[in-house]
């Protein structure tokens, strides 16, 4: 009880409302680590994929590098970008910023995989009928690909992009371990002033966090599902290309 | 690549690496059992399939750092029993969906040649449906094996690690690429050769699969 006591008195403690250490700015600093390395992720991922999927061409090779991300560690992955990277960052002025530089980098690259892997599955997986019928209409392949393949895949694509969000949620965490901001930075300095109240509060919120990126990616995920596709099963997941799971080591 | 490190330190990283698959064999070892006694219950009690699917579900967004974080204050620092207790709880969510659509793959009408046969429930159990089921279930094995494997690393940070200890005390504290890159390697070794390992004993266990495939 005395322990449930020191948490809540850190929850309350104006100290960590206002200031560079407060629980605002490092949920801001951590929704930002998080989202621009999935942005990033999206804008490669998704045309590659897509690409992918309608020409069937390199299927195997995307298959194969995605299956091979899933057992490289992103924290190993982390600490490459964060070694390689920041030597080179520092000398070209930036460094303030080459923690968080080379650890977006590191996350951008881990959540390329489920992104890709999901999007070429689902777009692959369209039956050849209907892809025929819409060639058939007179429809060109950037037609069918956006008016047909695209929303038939979208339930499995959406599957993806959650997966990478919470991910990505997850993966900043880390972060702190390379010196960036965000909520990882309770966690790991607390664990070194062994301040155990807030090394606690501290995953309470990123754990809230993740299971809230999570809900809110699932609805998004039902919102954007075609009317004509609600009901219907989502299709099985299968191996090796296994669909809807995270990379080893969030 | 400093190779003279990495001949100094040849019985370090053989110590860390096994930590790795210590730590690894016994999260599977434990998730599977739990996973295998929860997917019985789910099978006998259907409407339990929801609770323990959204709980496992639940435990499996949480970030594996933040797990550990919330388990230090009661088990101590350094604690392999907090590591343990998350790296079980990640296997869980995967294990049990995989013995569950293992069990459902199983075709109706070969459970009822089996008690046609006078089997009782554990004889149809251990002797029909694990069989059948084996694929999906090592299927769901080499998924759980694989994710373990890299999240060990991250118990690094509260101070075990295996090949994590490598990669990150080792390698990125003190500026020792060759530490870095050796632990990596080690990491993505252990989790191929896991995994090709459950394709063996898949094989080894399923005779009858070879056969089809040449016939």
């Amino acid at each position: 009880m005395e322990f449930v006591g020191a948490v809540v008195g850190w929850f309350t403690d104006p100290v960590n409302w206002s200031g560079d250490d407060s629980i605002p700015i490092r949920l801001a600093e951590h929704l930002l680590l998080s989202v621009v390395p999935l942005v990033v992720a999206l804008l490669i991922g998704l045309p590659l994929a897509s690409w992918v999927g309608h020409t069937g061409r390199f299927a195997g090779l995307a298959v194969n590098v995605s299956n091979i991300g899933r057992a490289i560690p992103s924290l190993a992955i982390m600490a490459l970008a964060a070694m390689l990277l920041n030597r080179w960052l520092v000398d070209i002025g930036l460094r303030r910023e080459a923690g968080e530089i080379s650890t977006m980098v590191a996350m951008a690259a881990l959540a390329i995989p489920p992104i890709v892997t999901n999007a070429y599955v689902g777009i692959s997986e369209v039956e050849r009928e209907l892809i025929e019928a819409a060639r058939g209409m007179g429809m060109t392949g950037l037609q069918v690909l956006r008016r047909v393949e695209i929303p038939l895949a979208l339930p499995v694509i959406l599957a993806g992009v959650r997966t990478a969000a919470v991910q990505v949620v997850a993966t900043a965490t880390l972060g702190a371990v390379f010196g960036t901001g965000g909520l990882g930075r309770y966690i790991i300095d607390g664990i070194a002033q062994r301040k155990e109240e807030e090394v606690f509060a501290g995953a309470l919120i990123v754990a809230a966090l993740s299971i809230g990126t999570e809900l809110a990616f699932a609805v998004i995920q039902r919102r954007a599902v075609s009317a004509g596709l609600r009901g219907q099963p989502t299709p099985a997941v299968r191996e090796p290309a296994q669909v809807g799971l995270p990379n080893a080591g969030i | 690549m400093d190779w003279a490190w990495l001949g100094r330190n040849l019985d370090d990283l053989a110590l860390r690496t096994l930590d790795h698959v210590v730590m690894t064999v016994l999260a599977i070892g434990i998730g599977s059992a739990i996973s295998f006694g929860l997917a019985l219950w789910i099978r006998r009690r259907r409407f339990l399939h929801g609770p323990i699917l959204a709980v496992s579900g639940t435990l499996y967004a949480i970030p594996s750092l933040a797990l550990f974080a919330l388990l230090i204050p009661f088990t101590g620092p350094q604690s392999l029993l907090a590591a343990e207790i998350a790296l079980v709880s990640y296997t869980i969510l995967i294990l049990v969906r995989n013995f569950l659509a293992g069990f459902d793959g199983v075709p109706p009408d070969v459970v009822e040649a089996a008690d046609g046969m006078g089997y009782t429930p554990a004889q149809r159990l251990w002797r029909v449906e694990l069989p059948i089921a084996l694929p999906v279930i090592v299927a769901g094995m080499r998924i759980a094996t694989v994710t373990v494997i890299g999240l060990v690393t991250v118990t690094a940070l509260i101070g075990l690690g295996g090949l994590g200890y490598v990669i990150i005390e080792l390698g990125y504290r003190r500026f020792n690429l060759t530490a870095t890159i050796a632990g990596t390697i080690g990491a993505i070794l252990l989790a191929v050769l896991a995994d090709r390992g459950f394709v063996l004993l898949q094989r080894v266990l399923t005779p009858w699969a070879a056969r089809r495939r040449t016939a």
